[in-house]
């Protein structure tokens, strides 16, 4: 596990390149700065600057090296990489608010962007006008969609709001693809279909994933729970309630297994049981060193009984390695399926890789 | 020349209202809660049942109505029986709850302290202390977000 500290300020998103040799992050500010990875250091090699606001959501497209990027000025950029330099391409996402989250879809000829105008911008690039145009799925979103995340067979889109819902919608664009094959969660897709709804959990839903299969969705709200859905005749809905801080993004590496990780600094695994159709705690994934416990005088008693109420020595200092709240998380390698390593970024400007294998 | 002449009672229109795509709560229907039913609490408090007491002054939680009254008179039973409990007793009478119980016991402790009066806050800290060790703050965050408070 290493931890690697960027900034003083959060970082607000990430994404890594295909090899995962560069990152680029935003340094909560308009501009996007691209660090590459030499031995044990991190070196920025570009910086891109195009947006007039803060960037909210970066996506890097493996195959085609392309990246994607959004921001609180409505805007969407598609950068693609010429020669040493990243060239931008606008893309108009007719919204009148901020743009939150982007998400290629896994096949790369399609991106959502999740916005504050309560609709979900669908992109595809149109060859004749050699421009890239966007689609609206708007009901019945009711709040900005904080998070978006594509089921593997490039149609199904799952988005949790700030209306306390996790929804999977179908963004099936009849231009750039084949109708899907029927799935887990429905078989007729028209475009903005919502193929599920969740129900019981409330607060904003602040991170959703599909499983590798897509046949699962998980989703974190803002009321401290996690909860898993299978699609089926009915879907299948599991919750668990934490008793921690609300997590704030989730991320399947198993089939069967997520880690979240959110306001509490360290990532948590959770285990899901589909027989049982029910998710249980499986333990944090941060086990800080044991700091030696010096011994206290009487006066030290004393003076924390005076101060604090208490004869605890415990002092306030975080244990974790993220000193902030963890806001995002990705994958690095291994998939969603068999992942063996992620990678974390938070609001302290750094950033942790943890192995999965060590840790669970 | 700075009297406006002109009718402003636009100005105090809420443009939010007529808008279509507003978030509205779902109805759930609460119409018919009545909340804890107060004869059994108390008798159950007489009888010296405190931890059946409890129990049964979780049940019905009057949740989905918007019937203030209701609210407020489950509110009184709850604090009765909190008060009824020695102090010794509580650690236990929180672990016999389970976790939805628990978050219902933080909800009625959180609307406690909305209404003080002479003795209830000092009772209800009681109370916070041993709910939040087996609640932790994820049962204080779930007060915080619900849409439906008790």
């Amino acid at each position: 596990m290493s931890y690697h500290s960027f900034l003083l300020e959060p970082i607000s998103c990430h994404a890594w390149n295909k090899d995962r040799t560069q990152i680029a992050l935003c340094p909560n500010n308009h501009e996007v700065h691209i660090y590459k990875k030499d031995g044990n250091n991190w070196s920025k090699i570009h910086v891109l600057k195009e947006h007039n606001g803060q960037v909210t959501g970066i996506d890097w497209a493996p195959e085609s090296n392309r990246i994607v990027t959004c921001g609180t000025d409505r805007n969407a950029y598609v950068w693609t990489l010429k020669g040493d330099v990243w060239k931008p391409t606008l893309v108009i996402l007719r919204i009148n608010r901020a743009a939150r989250c982007v998400k290629w879809s896994p096949k790369e000829n399609k991106f959502a962007v999740g916005s504050g105008s309560r609709l979900i911008s669908v992109c595809y690039f149109e060859q004749d006008n050699d421009w890239w145009v966007c689609k609206h799925i708007k009901k019945p979103i009711r709040s900005t969609i904080l998070c978006l995340d594509w089921h593997p067979n490039n149609v199904l889109l799952a988005a949790g709001s700030c209306d306390f819902k996790c929804r999977i919608f179908s963004a099936y664009i009849k231009e750039v693809e084949e109708k899907p094959a029927p799935t887990a969660w429905g078989s007729k897709m028209p475009f903005g279909e919502v193929m599920f709804e969740s129900t019981g959990t409330s607060g904003w839903v602040h991170g959703v994933c599909f499983s590798d299969s897509g046949n699962r969705v998980a989703w974190a709200s803002h009321d401290s729970t996690v909860a898993v859905a299978e699609g089926g005749k009915t879907a299948v809905c599991a919750s668990l309630t934490s008793e921690t801080l609300p997590l704030l993004c989730v991320t399947f590496i198993t089939e069967n297994s997520l880690v979240a990780a959110g306001h509490d600094c360290y990532p948590v695994l959770f285990v899901y049981d589909s027989n049982k159709a029910a998710m249980s705690f499986g333990g944090k994934l941060d086990v800080p060193k044991q700091s030696a416990q010096k011994g206290m005088t009487a006066r030290e008693r004393f003076q924390n009984l005076d101060k604090k109420a208490t004869t605890d020595s415990k002092e306030a200092v975080l244990e974790s390695v993220h000193k902030n709240s963890i806001s995002q998380i990705s994958i690095l390698n291994g998939g969603k399926a068999q992942c063996a390593k992620f990678c974390t970024t938070g609001m302290d400007g750094g950033m942790a890789i943890w192995d999965v294998k060590v840790l669970v | 020349m700075s009297k406006n002449t002109v009718s402003d009672r636009f100005r105090k229109v809420d443009v939010d209202e007529y808008d279509e795509n507003k978030f509205v709560d779902e109805e759930d229907g609460g119409e018919n809660q009545l909340g804890p039913d107060e004869a059994e609490v108390d008798s159950l408090i007489r009888s010296g049942n405190l931890m059946g007491a409890l129990q049964a002054v979780l049940k019905n939680p009057p949740i989905n109505t918007k019937n203030q009254n209701v609210k407020e008179q489950a509110e009184d039973l709850m604090l009765k029986v909190l008060s009824s409990f020695k102090t010794s007793d509580i650690e236990k009478a929180v672990q016999s709850l389970d976790k939805t119980g628990v978050d219902l016991l933080m909800k009625y402790i959180y609307r406690g302290f909305e209404r003080p009066s002479d003795n209830s806050s000092a009772i209800l800290l009681q109370w916070h202390e041993k709910a939040l060790s087996a609640g932790g703050v994820g049962s204080i965050v779930r007060v915080l977000t619900a849409r439906k408070t008790v």
